[in-house]
């Protein structure tokens, strides 16, 4: 191999866009454990700023919503996205379908934030978890039911036959050869759904209502933002960073198992 | 029998998407046809009015503001990301994987929480700010926050993740074969990378254009956290009219444009895509590049 000038060249671009998509966020990190909290000057080591963190029900709160909001959108969007995905990949292709799913993962956050809200508000639902939960099943579906449509387009249907002529019940089937089959997609498409409904902040934010009760964690984050930099956001950022790059590195792990 | 097991499965999934997916975007296409009542709701009266003012000198300037920061954030994304995603592709294939997850990692973590640590950097008591001053470089701290420069750069850091995954599985799909036989033809290395390389992964540039492009006009957390409000793109528009304003159907007027603009580019590089296929066809090189 020679060392060609374009390669060198190349090589060291790419170690900058490293640099560039990581500094800003180690700089976080840094500062998280810096007891002045300021960027500039480093006062010592301190994990004081996870303490203030863990002593606000505020935040505590927010983290706790939005929980219960990706638990319960990942479960409704896992189920009806896994059936979607099999309905389609058993019939003929239908590009009108694969559009209608292809719609929710490209139609702009904010238009299908307004969209819903006008929705909600013309039934006079109320508002709250229950309705951030309903909007971010309706994006959840789309990405989960294509995660395991490529899954199952590698699948050997003639298994599902042999089953069937072998005296095994459709959901037996499902149960025993299907599933097995699909599991590793279903969950890398559940954890997908988990950490996008956990970090979408401007659907929730329209689709919350008035009340102080169902504010989320980004949108908590976001009104501390808002407020000016503290410290807090800083700590806020690690673990939410260090949680977020655990969950890429299991479905990483996943992926690897399933191919 | 088939038939139903097929609906069984489809019917939920459909059924959900068509109620608040396709039912809602209805009802604002509906309310954009409308006018907005005295305190705020919806006063059913149809109108064109939402939409000729969409035209008018005041949102035509957002328009154009969205559309310039929208277009630059797209040219330097792909600039930084062409010879990110060439340098991956050319690496040792047991490395590309590892390479490709480095650059999707920080994509992982809260949009809010990156779009921060740009605050925390370039504010004037920010790290860049205070590291030059102590160097003596500047006396004054550079206004690097709230204004059109911050919400590139907050564009482009969040999106250049997608263009670098784009156009890695365009140019590591064309394999060294064709490069190689334009060497051996001759050809000096700008010229196979101009006349051989760049033609053939057009389609992924095209995508990754429309991707950033898409996702940076309607973007509403970049333009209100490092603009500051100063450079409000259509997607803050969007979000004023409908919770500031109360003005629902201009709201929606505006959505649905920006979801005609979305349309309109995926059709175009859709066309784009199948025509830069067809004409390396033309030229004798098969479309479905070899491996």
């Amino acid at each position: 191999m020679r060392t060609d000038p374009i390669r060198l060249w190349l090589n060291a671009h790419l170690g900058l866009v490293y640099v560039f998509l990581y500094v800003p966020i180690l700089v976080l990190i840094v500062l998280s454990f810096n007891k002045s909290g300021l960027p500039t000057t480093w006062t010592g080591f301190s994990t004081e700023w996870y303490g203030k963190l863990a002593g606000n029900p505020k935040i505590l709160a927010a983290a706790g919503n939005s929980l219960i909001v990706a638990v319960a959108s990942t479960l409704i969007s896992t189920f009806i996205g896994t059936l979607l995905a099999m309905g389609m990949e058993e019939g003929k292709p239908n590009p009108y379908l694969d559009a209608l799913v292809a719609a929710p993962m490209i139609i702009p956050d904010i238009v299908l934030a307004i969209a819903l809200l006008s929705f909600y508000t013309l039934l006079n639902m109320s508002l709250g978890l229950q309705s951030i939960v309903l909007s971010h099943a309706v994006f959840n579906i789309a990405f989960v039911c294509t995660v395991v449509r490529t899954r199952l387009k590698n699948f050997d249907r003639s298994i599902v036959e042999a089953s069937i002529d072998l005296g095994a019940s459709e959901v037996t089937t499902f149960r025993r050869v299907t599933l097995p089959v699909i599991a590793p997609g279903v969950i890398a498409a559940a954890l997908l759904s988990f950490t996008l409904s956990i970090d979408e902040f401007i659907i929730a934010y329209f689709t919350a209502g008035a009340g102080q009760g169902s504010t989320t964690f980004p949108m908590q984050i976001y009104a501390m933002i808002r407020f000016g930099v503290t410290p807090e956001i800083n700590a806020i950022a690690t673990i939410v960073i260090g949680f977020s790059f655990l969950l890429v590195l299991l479905s990483q792990r996943l992926n690897r198992e399933a191919a | 029998m088939n038939l139903s097991r097929r609906t069984i499965l489809l019917a939920p999934g459909l059924g959900y998407l068509a109620l608040f997916l396709v039912l809602p975007c209805l009802i604002i296409f509906a309310y954009s046809l409308f006018e907005r009542g005295t305190y705020g709701g919806i006063d059913y009266t149809l109108t064109a009015g939402n939409y000729l003012r969409a035209g008018s000198s005041l949102f035509a300037r957002i328009f154009l503001d969205s559309v310039r920061i929208a277009g630059t954030a797209t040219l330097v994304a792909l600039l930084i990301g062409y010879p990110a995603a060439y340098a991956i592709a050319a690496a040792p294939r047991n490395r590309q994987m590892a390479l490709l997850v480095l650059v999707m990692l920080p994509f992982w973590s809260n949009y809010l929480i990156r779009t921060y640590a740009w605050i925390v950097l370039l504010n004037n008591e920010g790290l860049i700010n205070r590291g030059l001053e102590s160097m003596g470089v500047i006396q004054e701290p550079l206004p690097l926050l709230y204004n059109e420069f911050a919400v590139v750069l907050g564009l482009v850091y969040n999106y250049v993740p997608f263009v670098i995954l784009a156009l890695y599985s365009s140019i590591s799909r064309l394999g060294p074969e064709l490069r190689e036989a334009s060497f051996d033809l001759g050809g000096s290395s700008w010229t196979t990378f101009r006349r051989v390389t760049l033609p053939l992964t057009v389609p992924g540039i095209a995508a990754g254009a429309v991707f950033v492009f898409v996702l940076s006009i309607g973007n509403f957390v970049t333009p209100d956290l490092l603009g500051g409000g100063q450079r409000p793109m259509l997607g803050n528009l969007i979000y004023s009219q409908y919770l500031s304003a109360r003005d629902w159907p201009m709201g929606s007027a505006l959505g649905f444009i920006l979801v005609l603009i979305m349309l309109a580019l995926l059709f175009g590089q859709a066309v784009f895509a199948h025509r830069a296929a067809g004409e390396v066809e033309a030229r004798g090189v098969p479309a479905g590049a070899p491996r």
